[in-house]
Parts: structure tokens; sequence; C-alpha cells
């Protein structure tokens, strides 16, 4: 076999924190063969970045090599001069951060900083024009010229990150590094950078280095996987064999926190991994997965797994054949709730629009929105972003007022728009959990104080009845008391968003917003709070508007769901429905984009350009720009579909009739 | 189920001071700042002579002379004394003025910051336009109008100070509003007094203590400036100021000391205040 692209030797690396060496990663080989694409998976903390940065040797100042070496192509990183590591990093390797648009520099155009790319490894600069163009149509830009005078910040983010990865094969890398390269972007941007990656890797035969959180993301592109956890590689193999048939029980564990395709919260609960990830530098002599492994036995506490070839996959584990034959543990039912829409709704949006001005010019962020919410229902929102889904929310909860002409009604009173308008009643009806419990908590103050002052002052609680409510809720989110005198910062994300949804939940709401509450937690604490919010709904029977990106998620929480797009209502119905077909032209694209752990990608249908300004929208139909289902003639772009109703009571905005939309096939 | 109870880092407060005690910047200059309270508070402690005690005949002592450490002065007047008397109307003035400043400069930017739009705008033009006016020129048309005692000098000294405050409260307010514990409050019923003022201003002591202490630096130095050209001090006042101006005359003999102890004494205040305000910064900075 010729020489790996990428190898990591028994890599031990450390950073000093006050004086003291925490172990990051704990000894991590693998090898990357020229033209591989190796993925490295694993929850935040468990070291992926790290080992990322390791590759170029461009490691925080307290980072410290403990033992281990690092070779690219062939050299030794950990020991060249600076000068020959320049030269390394100019010419065989070249990576890509998770932001694009703080990986360009937002003074510069487009041109400038790429032609720099080319000049820095002594091209001249005319050459370096021709050359930057060139590359831009290999990224599958197709007005070069346009982009390159443009400056970043007026680029879409999938723009962005189609220049920052032209920037990248500037050098014609043999390793290109992708350090989570398609989080934070929109499903649809997603798919077309993970297939503009593909088509880099089948022209350029670049090894790859892919880094992500995002399980299925790194099953539709890489070849080979490992599984990280706490510094310590404890899976290896082939894409296909380390998802399908996952040996160790952490991979097992991260695959089936997933809500997989079409599973719901009445059919099954999701399975979580209980426990912690060990804090950084926590001495981990044995099995580091011991403390929350279910198979874990006096042989795990004290011997240490050594690697052993299961099939294709290797393992780190001393059960390994104890688990893979075990039945799909412990699978908890969901509980099926009946919703009556025969009652009035608890929220009716009737006609709602909110309009924004800036420099002058006005535009419609939300227009004309219908919709309505029944008691114990969640209704899901989806699109993409810009879509107006926050906008939408944040109406509703009356941080900033609606337009004048559309109605609000909770429990068949009219809500008037802006909060300070309101009732303390009428505010106590609609609480919110934010998409980030950082923001979303005082930093400065406890848990309890917290959740106090909610409900002395929003739930007027009688101050003898404050302290067993405050227990019950905080049981109630699965916290203990012991969590109570601590502070934001002293807690986990998933303990965060647990206070952040008893604060909400405090003060009895009827209606709860969620605004993308698990997309900043990882997969098996995303679990743990999807069935936390599931089983709240289901013991008080509130209502919720559940705002996320993630189709999957949408899917397996909400009942019905709207699809939103430039601020309109394309369709609504039932989850199953939606999701399966027959669907909007636009859902369907949503959802063609998704990628999937448990297969790799198939035909994708490809929405063209980018989504327009709200602004200047489209005539017509909003979305006829880029529909791949655009009707002959020109009624798609001249007249607005109206909403019809459809045989299940839902909308549908689209000329095609009902019965002839997609559906899943 | 989640039965980890035990915190998995400091607060941030507990983090800065534990950062801040190990800071040598930090304790050197409380040692500095500590050593001109306790000559404010207890002069006699430290030195046992009357700053004010003629005696003309010693007149210009050199130091470490006659049991002079440090010389006397025109009059006569022992300068080592004067030097650590001279500290008590500084020691006061100073802090209390900046202390006014930064009440009433909190107060504005945190109104400014959050209510923002119309109000926002309208303090701001204010501000601006105070902010426009030299420092010195407006504290002398204040003492020249008003009474020129003490309560002038902190009060005028405070409203300069207030809008510059005013303007580094509103900044960082302005990143506080946009956090979604705000928006929580309001979604809680919460009038924009309480969110103001018990959710907001904790969480931005941090750039308040820097400001405050950058502030009483630069306080020392107006009120120092204010009794070189003959204000807020009696005559024959140890005040360093005062003491400089009086005293410069016999530089020109190459009698030195009555005027650049009192200047090293006043340095050295200046420098020590800076250099927590330095650590400081750098702790909150992180």
């Amino acid at each position: 076999m010729s020489e790996p692209t990428l190898e990591f030797e028994n890599l031990k690396l450390a950073y000093m924190v006050r004086g003291t060496a925490r172990e990051v990663l704990r000894g991590v080989s693998f090898a990357i063969q020229p033209g591989e694409a190796y993925g490295l998976v694993g929850e935040s903390g468990c070291g992926k970045s790290t080992a990322a940065y390791a590759a170029i040797r461009s490691l925080p100042r307290n980072a410290r090599v403990l033992s281990g070496a690092v070779r690219l192509a062939g050299r030794d990183v950990l020991s060249l001069k600076k000068n020959e590591l320049r030269d390394l990093r100019a010419n065989t390797v070249s990576m890509v951060y998770q932001d694009p648009s703080q990986a360009l520099n937002p003074t510069i155009r487009v041109g400038p900083q790429l032609i720099e790319s080319f000049t820095v490894m002594g091209v001249d600069k005319h050459e370096a024009l021709k050359r930057s163009k060139a590359i831009l149509h290999k990224v599958q830009i197709a007005d070069p010229d346009v982009v390159m005078d443009r400056f970043p910040h007026q680029l879409s983010g999938g723009m962005q990150q189609r220049v920052v990865i032209a920037m990248a094969l500037a050098c014609d890398p043999k390793l290109l590094i992708l350090d989570e390269p398609t989080t934070g972007l929109d499903v649809t941007v997603e798919a077309e950078v993970l297939d503009l990656i593909r088509n880099i890797r089948t022209e350029y035969g670049t090894s790859v280095l892919f880094i992500s959180h995002n399980l299925s993301v790194v099953r539709s592109i890489c070849d080979k996987v490992g599984v990280l956890y706490a510094g310590k590689l404890v899976e290896e193999g082939s894409a296909q064999n380390v998802f399908e048939h996952a040996v160790h029980p952490y991979t097992i564990g991260l695959l089936k926190c997933l809500p997989t395709h079409g599973l719901r919260k009445d059919a099954q609960r999701l399975s979580t991994i209980p426990g912690f990830l060990p804090s950084l530098g926590a001495d981990l002599p044995t099995c580091v997965f011991v403390e929350r492994c279910s198979f874990a036995d006096e042989t795990c506490r004290t011997v240490v797994p050594q690697w052993r070839s299961l099939g294709t996959s290797s393992v780190r584990c001393h059960h390994a054949e104890k688990v893979a034959g075990s039945p799909g543990e412990n699978e908890i039912a969901g509980v099926p709730v009946e919703i009556n829409r025969k009652i009035k709704p608890i929220l009716e949006l009737v006609n709602v629009s909110k309009s924004f001005h800036q420099g002058g010019q006005s535009f419609k962020a939300v227009q004309d929105v219908s919709l309505s919410l029944y008691a114990g229902e969640t209704l899901g929102l989806v699109g993409e972003s810009g879509s107006g889904k926050t906008t939408l929310a944040h109406t509703l909860l009356g941080l900033h007022a609606a337009d004048a002409g559309g109605k609000i009604l909770c429990d068949g009173k009219e809500l008037l728009p802006g909060r300070r308008r309101r009732t303390l009643e009428q505010i106590r009806a609609i609480q919110i959990v934010f998409q980030n419990p950082d923001s979303a908590l005082n930093r400065r103050r406890s848990v309890r104080k917290i959740i106090t002052r909610t409900l002395k002052h929003l739930a007027r609680v009688a101050p003898e009845e404050i302290d067993s409510r405050l227990r019950s809720v905080i049981a109630a989110v699965r916290l203990t008391d012991g969590h109570l005198d601590m502070r934001p910062g002293q807690l986990s994300g998933g303990l965060k968003q647990r206070v952040a949804i008893a604060r909400a939940y405090a003060g009895q709401p009827r209606v709860m917003v969620c605004d993308e509450p698990t997309s900043s937690l990882d997969v098996s604490v995303q679990a743990a709070i999807l069935n936390l919010l599931a089983d709240m709904q289901r013991e008080s029977n509130t209502s919720y508007l559940f705002i996320s990106h993630d189709l999957r998620v949408v899917r397996y929480l909400s009942d019905r769901i709207a699809v939103l797009y430039l601020g309109r209502i394309m369709e609504v119905g039932p989850a199953e429905r939606v999701f399966d077909g027959p669907h909007h032209p636009y859902t369907e694209a949503l959802l063609s984009a998704v990628t999937s752990t448990t297969s790799t990608t198939t035909s994708r249908i490809k929405l063209e350009g980018e989504i327009p300004s709200s602004m200047s929208p489209p005539s017509g139909c909003v979305f006829h720009t880029r529909c791949p289902r655009r009707l002959d003639g020109d009624i798609c772009s001249t007249v607005e579909p109206p909403l019809t109703t459809t045989p299940d009571g839902g909308v549908m905005r689209c000329h095609i009739p009902f019965e002839k939309l997609g559906g899943r096939v | 189920m989640n039965s980890e109870t035990k915190p998995i880092a400091k607060t941030p407060s507990q983090e800065m001071r534990s950062q801040l005690l190990k800071s040598k910047t930090f304790l050197l200059g409380n040692l500095g700042v500590a050593f001109w309270a306790i000559c404010a508070i207890a002069p006699g402690l430290i030195v046992n002579r009357d700053p004010a005690e003629q005696n003309l005949i010693k007149k210009w002592t050199h130091p470490f002379t006659d049991g002079f450490v440090l010389g006397t002065d025109r009059s006569g007047r022992d300068v080592l004394s004067r030097a650590i008397y001279g500290a008590r109307e500084i020691m006061f003035i100073a802090p209390a003025a900046t202390i006014l400043g930064v009440v009433v400069g909190v107060m504005l930017g945190l109104v400014m910051g959050y209510l923002g739009r119309v109000v926002d705008d309208i303090l701001s033009r204010i501000i601006e336009a105070l902010i426009s006016l030299p420092v010195i020129l407006v504290a002398l048309l204040a003492l020249t109008v008003l009474d020129a005692g003490r309560a002038t000098i902190i009060g005028v000294i405070g409203f300069l100070f207030a809008p510059l405050i005013a303007r580094t409260v509103r900044a960082a307010v302005l990143a506080e509003r946009n956090l979604d514990y705000v928006r929580c409050a309001e979604l809680s019923g919460e009038n924009s007094l309480y969110v103001m003022f018990v959710e907001i201003l904790p969480n931005i002591f941090g750039p308040i203590i820097v400001e405050f202490t950058v502030r009483l630096g630069y306080a020392v130095f107006t009120m120092a400036g204010l009794s070189f050209i003959g204000f807020g001090t009696q005559p024959g006042s140890p005040d360093w100021g005062r003491t400089i101006f009086d005293e410069r005359t016999s530089l020109l003999s190459n009698v030195w000391w009555p005027s650049i102890i009192p200047a090293i004494a006043l340095a050295s205040l200046v420098v020590s205040i800076n250099l927590i305000a330095d650590a400081i910064q750098g702790v909150v900075d992180k």
C-alpha cells in the first residue's frame, strides 16, 4: 500500500490549564490513504477539532504534545521548522472552517482574497487571476467576475463557503481538512456544498479529513469513519459498516439518539445516552466510555480495551460480540395522544403580517399568515433561514408589534400587538424556549432565582407556595435540588436548556414557542430534551409552536406542519402527509436535501439559485423562481396561487392540483 | 438521572477574583493606593511633623539634613509631612467625584442603551455636546461662578465624567440587550426599570469597574490640575497640585525637592490606580 496522506500515531495532546495538563487526545491513531475521505465524528468536547488542528500544527499556545507523531505526506508535522511548516501549509494541506463569514476578510473583495491564495505560491498576478476564475467555475460559481467583485457580506452563506473551498483548492492540496463545513447552513445549501465536496473528490482525488457532529452528513461523504470519544478512537471502519452495523456501545447510542426517518413521538421515545462526557483531562485509566455504558462490567473498569477486528470494523470494546448480538435494547414506546380539533383552537392567527423598514424601504417579513393551534398539539414550522419563522414567533409573542389588519386570538380573546399592551395574563399564556440557553439565561443569577422570579412575578404564586412550586417545576424538567444554587455557567448545555424550559413552564403557559430548542445541543442531549418536551406536553396539555431547521426533529415532535417561504404559508397539513406527500414542491425540495445515516444520498431535487430577498419578492407565486415543478406557460410567474383547502383539512398554495403533487417514492 | 450536581466551572465572578489575586500589577497597584489611603485617613501614623509648621531659618534644608528626610520648602516646612498630608484632599475628592460620575453615567447609559430610539438619539446628542467642552474651562467657569468649595469640585468633575461613562455603559448595554434573557424578562411582564437595573446591570459590572478605575486616575489629575491653578484648595494647604505651583520657582535656584516630591507622590498615586485599571481590564476582556 502506498504511503498514507495523513497519519496520526498514538498522539497524546494536552492543554495546560492553570499549570496542570488536561489531556484532550489520549492516544489517537488513524491513517488517511491518498484519495480517501475520512470522517471523524463524536460529540462536542471529544477532541475532533483539536485533532484537525494538530494535523497542521495550528494549536493554541497552551497545547502540549505529550507523545506520538503526526505525519502529513510523509513529513513529521510536529518537528518541522517554522518555514518548512509554512511551506507545508501553503502547498500540501488546506483547511475549511465552520463559519465562512469569519474565514473571509470582510473588508477585502472576494477577488483579491482569492488571487492572494495563488500569489503566495509564487504565481504571477495575471496567471493568478486566470486561475482564480477557473477555480470559481470548479466550485460551481456561474459568474466568477461578478462574485470576485463583491465583498464577502454581499454573498450568501452557501456562496461564501464555496469561495472558501475554492481558496482551499488553490494549492491543489493533498489533504483537505473540513471542520464542520455545513453546520449553520440551511439544508438546501448544505446539500449543495456536500455535492460540491463530492465532485471535488472525484475530480482532484484529494484526501479529505471531514469533521462533523452530524452523523448523516459524514455518512454521505466519507469512505471511512472514526468515532472519537473523550479523546480516544473507540470504533473505526468503512462508513457503511460503522453506520449500518455499529459495534461500539457509544456509536450505537449516538445513532439511536437520532430521530430516524418517520419516527414519531407517540410511537417511540428516543433513546439517550445516560450520564455526561467526562470533563477535559479527567482521569480515565480504563475504557473511556465505562461510566455511560450499559454493558460495562468489572473487566471494563480494570483492563484497557485494545483494538479488535470485527468484520471490517475495528472496535475498542471488551464486549463487542455481546453488544452486536443484543437486540435493539429497551425501545420504549411513546404514548399516543388524541388531539381534539373539534373544539375551538387555543391560538388563532388570522392574516398576520409583519413589515420592517430599512433604509427608507419597507418589506414584509411575514405576510398574511393564518394558522391555528389546538390544545396539546404541536405545530411544526419549517423553512429555510430568512423564511420568517422566527419573525412570526416573535410577532406572536408580542416582541414586536404585528401590522394592523391581522388578528391574533388566544382562547378566543384578541391579543393586542406588542407585549406592552397585553395584560400579564396574556403575556403568561404564550412563552418561549430559545435556541441558545447561554443567551436565554441571565448568567449572574442562580437557577433558583431565575425560576422563583418567574413564579412570583409572572405566575403570581403566593409566597408560601413558591417553594413547593419551584420544586415541582425543577422535578418536571428532571433537575435536582442540587442544581438550584448553581449559575448557568456551571451547568452543561443540556442542563441549561432544561432550566430554560423550566422557566418557560413556570408560568403555566397555554402555548409554548420552541425556537430551535435543540440546535445548539449534541445529539444525545437533543434526544433527552425532545423526550422531555414530549412528556411535559402530554402532562400539561400545552400547545407547541416548534421551529427547527432539522426536519427529522420537526417530524418527530409535530402533529401538524406549516411550511413557510419568504414569509408566506406554502402549505399546512398533518405531519405524515406533509412529509410523505402529496406535498408542495418547496417541501419536496427541502425533504430531498436531508441526508440520512441509513443510506447514502440518491438523486436529489436541486433548488436553483438563492432565496430571493423579501425586499423585492418575485411576482406571482413567490417560489416560481426556484420551483422544480414550475408549470409551462406563465401562470406561475404572474398569478399568485390562492391557499386551497386540502382533503385532510390543511391548506396548499400551488397551481398544481393537489392529487398531482409529488410524494415520497 | 442527572445526578451529577458538581459544578463544572466556577462562576464568572469567582473566576475573575481568583485571576485578579494572581495578577502582580493588581497587587502592586493596590499597595500604592492603600498606602495613600492610609496617608489620607491617618497621616499622623506615618509622620509626626506638622505640615504647616514654619521655620524660616531652616528654609530649603537639603534632604537627609537636620532630621528632615526630604528637606524643607521656602517657608522651612517639612516636605515629607506635606507630601503625606497632601493626599487628604485628593483622596477624598477624586473618589467622591468619580462615584458621582459613575452613578449618573450608569443610569444614563442604561436608559440610552435599553430604551434606544428617540431617547437614545436625544441623550446621545446632548452627551456629544458635553464631551466636546474642555474640562478645565468648564471647571474654571463653574468654580468662578459658584462657591469654590469641595462640593462644587466634586460636582463639576462628576458632571464632566458622567457623559464619558454613559457612552461606555451604553455600548455594554447594547451588547446585552440582544441576549435572549432580556427577551425572557420582557416576556415575564417585567417593566423596563427592572430589566435595566436588576437583569442587565449585574452583567455589565465588569466594564463599569474598569471605567471607574480609569476615571479615578483622571479625576486625581483633574483635581491636581485645578488646585495647581489655584482652585479648590486654600493657600498654604499641603495639597500636591497647590504645592507644586507654590514651589515651582525654587527649581530655578536648584532646589528641586519641594516641588518634585509632591509631583512624584501624585504620579505614584495615578500610576497605582492605572495599574489596577489595567489588571481589571485584562481580566474583564478575557
